[in-house]
């Protein structure tokens, strides 16, 4: 699999099929029990852990489905720890710099809010700053649309691809929301059982002949995925029940 | 089948067995990770102090009733016992001698076990779930260093001053209820303290046994909180076995202290 430099690259697959495990190997926080991982060069895992953590600052940001924003710190705070935590820079050009990330996600006005006052989709966005707050060369989306409202989702499609572009960043998705996704993506890559199944543009994979990909881009009940989960025959299952 | 339900039963004792050894193993190599991230916190000494505060300074409330009432209750009862051989003038001796041998660090170790130390997992724990840890990893601050070790080392300081607090007020009590209601003379009261008690072997070892549960109750508190099961469930499976591993262990740790600093 290649993630390539300044693209916006997707992982798509159902739930279960180890895309937010694949996230945390690229960012070194799993390890792999076979196979290797190389980011900007580099093998994540084969690095000690102070290159590692200097690997995940040059180079990485990554955004949380939860947003993982610290609940003990206010919005400004959130987006100015990475700053206050590897730059020496002084306050005045962290209040610039703060204000300057909220802003291109729309969210200057909401920097006294505390993160739990913030909707699902606000946390995403001030993450999203957070993120981007010491311009990475790669950003890693955990799910960003789950469980937005059309609104939200619309704003997340745009400044993902408006990003990408504007800081010639490096965007990985993962995500199955099928449409939101093949919008922005370059690439995808379509995994299931931890096995990549297709791969291309969204234009190829939706001329796809696989059957198994037709049922996940449709969204289709039955197919190649069953409905039903494995089980004995319904009848074994009723006629066991009254032998009992 | 008798054979075989056997072999299960034992094959379950096998797996917790090793479970268990797991989690020790896991917890001492938590441990050395603290030890090794306390650096840090010369880089950042305002992590500290806003620990300090909230483990210390908001268990300082329940600390000082509680000693209150620990001394009160304790002069009561040495009064009714000492009275009948004629030596109630002793009373100050009976009561400063079990709170800074005994009560002071093993109550305020229990009291903190509950009051803070089940804090610090649950805080702890539902940062672990709702993945404030692992954000904090991928933006390369290292949590250990960040959240647990600031925390660790306010536990271990402000155990020890919690504890001589408990322990002035709790005497404090003791010398309101003898002389104001048992009709002790003040001076009685605090020259037979002076006499009697001694500053190393007295004080001094119950300083040393309240470094040593501090330690091993913010221990259990950060690792059980790091190392809990992140659903809502696990995480309050977490915060009682913090409460009651952390109290076991300073009524263990307590008896084996005592043998060694007291016995002849």
């Amino acid at each position: 699999m290649d993630i390539e430099r300044g693209k916006v690259t997707a992982i798509m697959g159902p739930s279960g099929t180890g895309k937010t495990t694949l996230l945390k190997l690229i960012g070194g926080q799993l390890k792999p029990d076979a196979g290797t991982v190389h980011v900007d060069g580099e093998n994540v895992h084969k690095l000690s852990q102070t290159a590692l953590y200097n690997l995940r600052r040059r180079t990485m940001g990554m955004l949380f489905q939860s947003g993982a924003l610290l609940t003990d710190l206010s919005v400004y705070d959130n987006v100015a720890f990475p700053l206050r935590e590897h730059t020496k820079l002084p306050e005045v050009a962290i209040h610039h710099l703060v204000l300057l990330k909220l802003e291109a996600v729309g969210l200057r006005g909401a920097r006294d809010l505390m993160p739990a006052e913030l909707s699902g989709g606000m946390a995403r966005r001030v993450a999203l700053a957070r993120a981007i707050a010491l311009d990475p060369q790669m950003i890693m989306f955990d799910e960003p649309f789950t469980g937005q409202d059309p609104i939200s989702m619309g704003v997340l499609v745009k400044l993902i691809h408006d990003m990408n572009y504007a800081l010639g960043m490096t965007s990985v998705v993962v995500s199955h929301d099928v449409g939101e996704t093949s919008s922005i993506a370059d690439f995808i890559y379509v995994i299931s059982d931890g096995k990549v199944i297709q791969s291309g543009t969204p234009m190829e994979l939706k001329h796809s002949k696989s059957a198994w990909v037709q049922q996940f881009l449709g969204g289709v009940a039955d197919g190649p995925v069953p409905f039903h989960f494995a089980a004995a025959p319904l009848m074994d299952d009723l006629m066991q029940g009254e032998n009992q | 089948m008798i054979g075989e339900k056997f072999g299960d039963k034992l094959q379950a004792i096998g797996h917790r067995t090793l479970n268990r050894f797991n989690r020790v193993g896991r917890g001492s190599l938590f441990l050395w990770q603290i030890l090794l991230s306390l650096p840090y916190i010369m880089q950042r000494p305002v992590l500290l102090v806003r620990q300090l505060y909230y483990v210390g300074v908001q268990t300082l409330l329940i600390i000082l009733v509680a000693g209150l009432f620990v001394g009160m209750v304790l002069a009561l009862q040495a009064y009714i016992v000492l009275v009948d051989f004629g030596a109630e003038d002793s009373i100050s001796l009976m009561v400063s001698l079990s709170i800074l041998r005994e009560l002071g660090p093993v109550f305020t170790g229990l009291l903190f076990a509950g009051r803070a130390g089940s804090a610090l997992t649950a805080e702890i724990g539902l940062m672990k779930s709702t993945e404030q840890l692992s954000g904090m990893e991928m933006m390369a601050v290292n949590p250990m260093q960040y959240i647990i070790a600031p925390r660790f080392l306010a536990g271990v300081i402000a155990v020890p001053l919690l504890t001589s607090i408990f322990m002035a007020i709790a005497i404090l009590g003791g010398f309101f209820v003898a002389t104001e209601m048992l009709g002790i003379y003040e001076g009685v009261f605090w020259s037979q303290m002076q006499v009697n008690v001694d500053f190393y072997s007295d004080l001094m070892n119950g300083m040393i046994k309240s470094l040593v549960f501090g330690f091993v109750i913010v221990w259990i508190a950060v690792f059980e909180g790091y190392d809990c099961i992140p659903t809502s469930e696990g995480l309050g499976q977490a915060t009682t076995r913090t409460v009651v591993h952390g109290s076991l262990a300073v009524l263990g740790l307590d008896f084996i202290l005592t043998a060694l600093m007291f016995s002849v």
